[in-house]
Formats: structure tokens, C-alpha cells, sequence
């Protein structure tokens, strides 16, 4: 039998651009939803069914992914009048989107049900803090947290920082790098209605904003916030009928893992995050390289984050990052945008699932900004980036999303835009 | 089935579960002043943390052996804003990632017995900001202990002062 690692280059196709994202919605990002899991999960599934086109019966899956802090398919599905063929509430964060879209993919192929809602739905800052303050803060420390929390070494920031460090020893890396790319979403964000800080802000905010845990300074931190978001996938087949140009996905990998997923820095380089064993089944699955994306969707809890996946997944050379994320590749207007919506930095928080959300209407040509929509419906995009104007890419694609765990653990997603 | 170990350190509720056989012995050495971690019986190589099976070879059987606890900073991370309250005091400390001296190397190049721990003083209480500010990645450390109860200490590193230290640890630029 073959190693798992030496790759089959016929695998992997038999689904590509077979399955395709048809419907996206959320609901705003606040700071006080005012309400529950609950009625935020039924908002944001029943906007994505209207932008898709799609009623209560021609839904019959649905896919959630939570960490202990959010409501289950159980009640929303009853809530929205769908009757389930299938459903599931998975543990997870960050890597949830593109591994629950290959499930989705994977139990629709096997004829489980034929249309699956995914979502997220938290009050990250008005329940349970994604920071760690609260009630995480206060719960016994027990197992392996004793190894962890014990030592005040607790939040993602704080468990992350090690690896952004290395990464800085091993390279030359410099903050002043990375917080461009704080700087891009910011500019990014000033064009999304959406966001919750629209302020554009330069390299010296972020380094000099306090210091939360070396070497993230609060603006390389992202935003806590309130917030459910849905996509719906079904087979490109289907898509046809339906309302939305879609988004066709040509490739995805789920939850890939370094050889400790618990505590991956054991398994050294440790300036080497999970996108590294990811990449080649990633380019593989979709028939694309890095140089064939258009935009990217990299996670942004962290500034770091986006700069180490762009770097492992070879949007540049290992250790280049600093250099990639800094010299205007990823801002809008340069030759591949990241996190066109503003990210988890600045459009708000929901664990990775908005920025598909983004790379989809992108891919229709539909980012949501300022410019104004004509009589045919769609709106009139000026590609003007400045301040408050345009954040359509011209003539996207393919897009790629890369999405975070921990340093350990990454998924991955590759889309087309469809006919 | 042992009784559950119920503890107070620095404003958090540690507890160590009657069934938890592994962290129960673990943190038995400590309290004892001992570094002992599980060895694997079929490849040889020893493990961090406590875990039910070795995570290089998936052997099944270990034996408690005696680690010495020098090494050298590997990475860290200098806490300015503590999530637990009584950290707050304490800001800024440091969390370290410590290449032990034992396995360095094993089973590539780029492995280590990685401990994480927090910069302590000889007696085992966060380090000050002076000491804070002398330690970064190449610095040499020690182990020592942090008494919390009755079969419950936490291994922790301190400055070793009596090893050659590099002129400049790597430390985040100022």
C-alpha cells in the first residue's frame, strides 16, 4: 500500500466543480445581538435560502460546527420548516468551513440528501468570549489543560505566539511586515457596509497599539463580535435552476493536521504551520496552482495567521511571507487581494465562514460595497478602491480560502466561478 | 480509583480526576521534585506531555522514566495582558517553549522535547520584569517546581545561572 503522503494525481478529480455553493447569508455583526444563537442561525440560513432561490423544501441537510457555545441543526432546521435527510453539529473552529463543505459534498455523492445549509452562528461577544475572558476564564482546569491554562497560557493569541515568534527568529520576519496586513483589511473593510471598523489604519497604528502578547500588539488581533452566517452547497447539476451565478469548488482539504494535531509543536519546524502537509493535496484536488488564484481568503484571527498560510500553501517562498503580505500583492488593486470583506480584523468574527461567504460573491462579480446597482439588478462596479468606493477584483475567476485551527491543523477550499 | 486532586493556584481551580491515572502519576513525581515523562517501550523515544500511547511509533506500552530538566529556550511568548485575573499582577511573564537537552534532536533534526513552562524565580514564582526582559530564545534554563498541593506541583524553568549564557538572547525587537 501506498504512503499516504505520496499522492495519486488521479485522486482527487472525480468531484471537481461537481458540487458548487449556491446560496450565502448572515445576519450584522454587533456587539449585542440581543438575541440567541437560535434566532441568529434561523436569520442568516433563511437569507442564504432567499439568495439562493431555494425554499424550505429543497433544503434537507444541514451542517453546524460549534464549541460548546451555540445552538444545534435540531432546532434551527424546525425553526426554517425543513425536514432533514441529514444533519450534524460538529466541535470546531477556524478549519470548520471548507472540512464541513467536503462533507457536505461527500454525503450529497452518497445520496444521503441533496441540499446542505452550513452554519456558524455566535455571540462571541456578548456570550461566550472567543478571547477567553468570562466564562472559559473561570472554568476548572482539568486533563490537558493542566499542561496549558496552568501557566496562564490560555487564549488563541497566547498559545499562538510561540510559532509567529519562530517565525520571526528563523526568517527575519519584522512586525512592521506583518501589520500590513492589518493595513490591507483595513482598506478593504472601508469599502465593505458590512464591517464592523471601517477605519483604514496605517503600519505605526498597529505597532504602536498596546502590546496584548509578544509580538501581537492589539491591531494584530481580531474583532469579537456577534454573528451567524450560512452558505448552502448542492451539486452543480441543481445550481443551474437556482438564482446565483455559482460558486463551483474544485478542490477542498479538511482539517489537515501536523503529526500532533494536541500540541503541534512537538513536531518541529514549528515555523511551519499545517498549510505545509495541506498544499499538495489542496493544488492537487482543484487542478490549479497558487499563480492560477485570483483572490484569497486567508484567516486573519491573527495577522500572523494570514501571513503563514499564504507562505506554506506557496503563494511565495517559505520564509517570504513577511515580504508577500507587505509589498501590495494582497491589497485590493494588486495581483491577488486577501480578504477583500475585511476579514475576522475588521468585518467581524464568525470562525472562517464569512470569508467564503466574501470569495463567493466575489466570484459572482457581486461584492456588496457602496457602488450603485444598476437596472438589470446587479450592481455597477467602479473598481474605484478608495476609501468607502469599490471592493469588487476584476474579473475573478478562482478563488482560495485558507482557513485556520491552530497552527497544527488547516483546511482548504478552491472555487471557480460558475456559468 | 484515587481520590480527585482539588486545588487553588493563582486564582484557578486545578484539578486532576481519580481516573486520570497518567496525569495523576505525572504530577506525583512533581510534587515530589522529580521530572519524570513515559518512555516509549517499542521505539525508545520519550513523550510530552502525559499521553496514552506514543505519538511517533502509536506503541502502547511506557515506562516512567527520570528526565533531567535542562535545556534551552526554543521560543516564547511575554504575556501584557493576562486573560486570568490574578496574572494581572504579574504582567508581564512569560510563557516559555524549552528545547530539553534530553532527546534534542529525536526523532529528526527539527524535534525536541518541548516544555512548556513559565519563567519562574529559584523558588518557583513568576519571574519579575527585570528577569523577564534577560531571557529569550537560546537562553539556558533549569527546572524547578511550584509547589501547589498534596501530589500537585507544576514544573516550571528558571534562569540557569550557573550555564553559559549567549551574549544576546533573540528577544521581539524593542
Amino acid at each position: 500500500m501506498a504512503q499516504i503522503d505520496q499522492l495519486d494525481p488521479e485522486l482527487g478529480a472525480s468531484l471537481r466543480e461537481k458540487y458548487a455553493i449556491v446560496g450565502v447569508g448572515e445576519t450584522e455583526y454587533l456587539r449585542g445581538s440581543g438575541t440567541t444563537t437560535r434566532a441568529m442561525a434561523v436569520m442568516a440560513i433563511r437569507n442564504a435560502m432567499a439568495d439562493a432561490g431555494l425554499g424550505p423544501g429543497e433544503v434537507d441537510g444541514m451542517l453546524s460546527y460549534q464549541g460548546a457555545d451555540s445552538t444545534l441543526s435540531t432546532f434551527v432546521s424546525a425553526d426554517l420548516g425543513i425536514r432533514l435527510n441529514f444533519f450534524m453539529d460538529v466541535m470546531g473552529g477556524g478549519s470548520s468551513t471548507e472540512a464541513l463543505t467536503g462533507i457536505a459534498m461527500g454525503v450529497i455523492e452518497a445520496g444521503m440528501c441533496q441540499t446542505v445549509a452550513i452554519y456558524r452562528s455566535m455571540n462571541g461577544h456578548s456570550q461566550t468570549r472567543i478571547g477567553g475572558t468570562g466564562a472559559r476564564a473561570v472554568a476548572p482546569v482539568v486533563g490537558e489543560f493542566l499542561h496549558e491554562r496552568s501557566y496562564g497560557w490560555q487564549s488563541a493569541g497566547q498559545k499562538f505566539a510561540p510559532v509567529f515568534l519562530r517565525h520571526m527568529y528563523d526568517y527575519g520576519t519584522t512586525p512592521e511586515q506583518v501589520a500590513h496586513v492589518k493595513v490591507a483589511h483595513s482598506h478593504h473593510a472601508s469599502n465593505n457596509p458590512k464591517a464592523y471598523y471601517k477605519n483604514r489604519v496605517t503600519v505605526e497604528d498597529v505597532v504602536n497599539s498596546r502590546m496584548i502578547c509578544k509580538p501581537l500588539h492589539l491591531l494584530d488581533c481580531c474583532v469579537e463580535t456577534d454573528n451567524a452566517t450560512a452558505i448552502i452547497v448542492t451539486s452543480a447539476a441543481r445550481a443551474k435552476d437556482l438564482r446565483q451565478i455559482p460558486a463551483l469548488i474544485r478542490g477542498v482539504v479538511g482539517r489537515v493536521s501536523k503529526p500532533r494535531a494536541d500540541l503541534h509543536y512537538q513536531a518541529g519546524p514549528i515555523s511551519t504551520v499545517a498549510g505545509h502537509y495541506a498544499a499538495p493535496r489542496l493544488w492537487r484536488n482543484a487542478g490549479v496552482g497558487p499563480e492560477e488564484v485570483d483572490v484569497t481568503g486567508s484567516y486573519d484571527a491573527f495577522t500572523f495567521t494570514t501571513m503563514l498560510q499564504l507562505e506554506d500553501y506557496g503563494f511565495c517562498q517559505k520564509g517570504e511571507g513577511g515580504d508577500y503580505v507587505s509589498n501590495g500583492t494582497t491589497f485590493l488593486g494588486g495581483r491577488r487581494p486577501n480578504n477583500t470583506s475585511g476579514g475576522h480584523l475588521c468585518e467581524g468574527y464568525t470562525h472562517g465562514i464569512a470569508m467564503v461567504v466574501e470569495n463567493v460573491r466575489q466570484l459572482r462579480h457581486e461584492a456588496d460595497d457602496s457602488c450603485p446597482i444598476g437596472p438589470d439588478g446587479k450592481r455597477q462596479h467602479t473598481y474605484d478602491h478608495a476609501e468607502g468606493g469599490c471592493r469588487q477584483v476584476r474579473d475573478v475567476e478562482i478563488s482560495a480560502n485558507l482557513g485556520w485551527a491552530t497552527p497544527g491543523t488547516g483546511s482548504a477550499m478552491v472555487m471557480r466561478r460558475g456559468a | 480509583m484515587s481520590e480527585t486532586i482539588n486545588a487553588e493556584y493563582l486564582g484557578m481551580n486545578l484539578q486532576i480526576d481519580g481516573l486520570d491515572n497518567s496525569n495523576l502519576a505525572y504530577f506525583k513525581h512533581c510534587a515530589a521534585h522529580q521530572f519524570h515523562l513515559q518512555k516509549c517501550d517499542d521505539c525508545g523515544l520519550i513523550r510530552y506531555p502525559v499521553a496514552e500511547g506514543c505519538s511517533w511509533c502509536g506503541g502502547g506500552n511506557a515506562t516512567w522514566t527520570p528526565v533531567e530538566g535542562k535545556g534551552e529556550v526554543h521560543s516564547y511568548t511575554e504575556i501584557h495582558h493576562a486573560i486570568q485575573p490574578a496574572f494581572k499582577s504579574h504582567v508581564p511573564y512569560m510563557v516559555l517553549l524549552v528545547d530539553l537537552d534530553t532527546q534534542k534532536g529525536a526523532p529528526t533534526e527539527h524535534e525536541a522535547l518541548r516544555i512548556i513552562a513559565n519563567l519562574v524565580t529559584p523558588d518557583g514564582v513568576l519571574a519579575p520584569p527585570d528577569v523577564v526582559a534577560r531571557v529569550g530564545i537560546g537562553s539556558r534554563v533549569r527546572m524547578v517546581f511550584t509547589d501547589v498541593a498534596d501530589g500537585l506541583a507544576m514544573p516550571q524553568f528558571t534562569l540557569d545561572e550557573g550555564a553559559e549564557q549567549p551574549d544576546r538572547p533573540w528577544r521581539y525587537p524593542e
